[in-house]
């Protein structure tokens, strides 16, 4: 006798009989595809790639800096090995220091079009796009569901307001609003971060506006306010729980949006300035040698699509584990 | 029907106020706006244009006066005057504009064209092998960004096999050519999109009562599919089209700069490097205008479709 109820907003059935024995490949697999094991591994193997980015350039992971140009490295194909010139300064160096003479360090994927390696570029992009992400995707969420709550739970003019407010930001083209207002500041990281969380917050305010609509007509919400809780204590501790739900699952379906605008902005050459490695940047600088080195423009561009793949994958089991009623987004 | 439509009209207009708000204030809050035409590294400017300058922009009249100066400028077509060609912004972005236009509507029409059908054939044969092949397109047309897309197009079909130009408009009947890798290019994310939101709306129908009862009924699934599922799962992918054209003017900035389309996104682009500030906002209020016109098209068409709007 087996009871055997699925998992998210697949319909729950029981199956009564004998239940089959599974064997270790099929239990395996079950808990791979309940739980986006590769997705998260990708992340993961992201995260360590940034970890490894900084490490020491003689006998680190990739033994290339990101920034600065080799230029007997030019244009360098996939797998071809470090110049000779540099290889016997290098182990040169190595002998006057009393210091293991290392391996040659070959360009695993190439070098780009001033000689820097385009593996450790990727490193340090993703080193500098993860911060600048997740600190943009963070002042967004908290922008955003603020927006929402007030809009949702004060009601009336403020709503209208607000809710107009919102109309006028998308009418404005964003990429537009993003070069306007990176002629007018300068281009920076700082900037880069404020440009990304205005694009970041929307959906949390017409989600969380939803919400609280029917949330503050809850029976409970009533009772607090008729035993005296104020307006902010009633959306904290009554309010605010109840649509965290669907917060972390906007958050993270936009994050990976937000990988796709900083890329557009960097290639449009609005991003963080040069010589600091971004992946858009990255497969801008290697438009001009697509006929010769396809590779400078072409990994950024996987890697890209990798993480914005895995990051859709989580946010769509995120969604179906906590909030299928957002299947539409 | 006119009351939801005079309401929309009257929302349309306040949102060109705060578009021209936001750019007027993004042009001052430097302080003096002047700075922006003298850039550190340039040439300057002399004592004489500078109070000149200063004349013209209306520099001495209070900051809400300024603005109401600008905006009698901008309603009158006069957008001011290109820091490099000097020649007239409402000049330029007319010369640019139709390329623009054109691009967009191809790119439009072919996104339409490939993604519904796509959609509507990945529900009805849900579980098939088409279904993951429409859901596999799917996902690449969401991941994979626009700009790598058209250098990786460029690189196999104009590079390598050499079938289609890379970019620029060619004249004539030749021209079509020169429209295929950019329109595609624009396409391929949209119609992704168009494919998800279709198929999940067809879904949905599909598995609807009144679609049980057609079929309980004996009508045949050709019948079924297009009468009765289709026709009320295209309310979804309508909002969409309406995104999209919307968000092809944006997605044009991308695609005009990897092949050099000579449009009004290109023009953006280039003038944002060159820190041309008089065009960029010329090309900006040109995208909120279109912006507000396509929305109000929408708008239009969701009453001629959806009778719940029409009498509501």
């Amino acid at each position: 006798m087996a009871t055997r109820v699925s998992i998210g907003d697949e319909t729950s059935f029981a199956v009564v009989g004998r239940a089959v024995q599974k064997n270790w490949i099929q239990r395996k697999w079950e808990t791979i595809s309940v739980w986006p094991v590769l997705p998260i591994m990708m992340i993961s193997l992201l995260i360590v790639m940034a970890l490894l980015a900084d490490t020491p350039l003689y006998g680190g992971v990739t033994g290339f800096d990101p920034i600065r140009p080799v230029l007997g490295d030019r244009n360098f194909s996939p797998g071809s090995y470090q110049n000779e010139r540099d290889t016997t300064r290098n182990i040169e160096r190595a002998e006057k220091k009393g210091e293991p003479i290392p391996d040659t360090p070959r360009h695993w994927l190439g070098a780009d079009q001033f000689g820097r390696d385009v593996l450790t570029r990727l490193m340090k992009g993703a080193q500098i796009s993860l911060m600048i992400l997740a600190i943009a995707a963070g002042v967004g969420m908290i922008f955003g569901t603020v927006y929402g709550l007030a809009a949702g739970y004060f009601g009336g003019w403020t709503d209208e307001i607000l809710m107009r407010a919102l109309d006028v930001y998308f009418s404005i083209p964003y990429i537009l609003l993003a070069l306007v207002a990176v002629i007018v500041f300068g281009q920076s990281v700082v900037i880069m971060m404020a440009l990304l969380a205005l694009l970041a917050w929307p959906p949390f305010v017409r989600n969380v506006r939803a919400e609280v609509l029917s949330l503050k007509e809850r029976d409970y919400v009533s009772a607090a306010r008729a035993t005296g809780a104020s307006d902010i204590w009633i959306m904290w501790k009554h309010i605010v729980p109840n649509v965290i739900n669907t917060v972390i699952v906007i958050a993270t379906l936009r994050v990976g949006q937000l990988i796709l605008a900083e890329a557009i902005l960097s290639f449009l050459g609005a991003g963080v300035p040069p010589p600091t490695p971004t992946w858009g940047a990255m497969v801008a600088e290697g438009r001009d040698y697509i006929g010769s080195a396809w590779w400078i423009s072409f990994f950024p561009g996987v890697m890209i699509f990798l993480l914005v793949m895995s990051l859709n994958f989580i946010g769509d089991w995120f969604r179906d584990r906590f909030d299928p009623r957002l299947r539409n987004l | 029907m006119y009351k939801f439509l005079l309401r929309r009209l009257v929302f349309s207009i306040f949102t060109l106020i705060g578009a021209t708000i936001i750019v007027f204030t993004l042009s001052r809050v430097v302080g003096d706006p002047r700075l922006l035409y003298a850039q550190e590294g340039g040439y300057g400017m002399t004592q004489e244009q500078y109070d000149h300058m200063g004349e013209t922009l209306g520099l001495n009249h209070p900051l809400i006066v300024q603005y109401f100066l600008w905006v009698a400028d901008v309603v009158q077509g006069d957008l001011g005057q290109s820091l490099l060609a000097r020649n007239d912004v409402t000049d330029l972005i007319k010369q640019k504009a139709p390329n623009t236009l054109r691009l967009g509507l191809v790119s439009w029409v072919l996104a339409t064209v490939i993604g519904i059908p796509l959609g509507v054939m990945s529900a009805v044969k849900r579980g098939s092998l088409w279904d993951y092949l429409g859901r596999t397109f799917a996902l690449f047309g969401q991941a994979l960004p626009v700009f790598w897309i058209g250098i990786m197009a460029i690189l196999l079909f104009s590079v390598k096999l050499d079938w289609l130009p890379a970019g620029q408009r060619g004249e004539g009947f030749g021209q079509i050519k020169h429209f295929v890798l950019p329109s595609m290019t624009l396409a391929l994310a949209a119609a992704a999109s168009y494919l998800r939101l279709t198929r999940s709306a067809m879904l949905e129908i599909l598995d609807s009562e009144y679609v049980k009862l057609a079929r309980a009924k004996g009508v045949g699934t050709q019948m079924v599919i297009w009468k009765h599922a289709f026709k009320n799962a295209l309310i979804p992918p309508l909002t969409l089209s309406a995104l999209l054209l919307v968000g092809f003017i944006t997605g044009t900035v991308v695609v005009e700069t990897v092949f050099t389309w000579p449009g009004l996104g290109r023009l953006a682009v280039t003038s944002t490097t060159q820190n041309d500030f008089p065009v960029m906002t010329g090309v900006v209020l040109m995208f909120a205008l279109m912006y507000v016109v396509i929305n109000l098209l929408t708008d239009l068409t969701y009453a001629l479709v959806d009778p719940r709007i029409r009498i509501g």
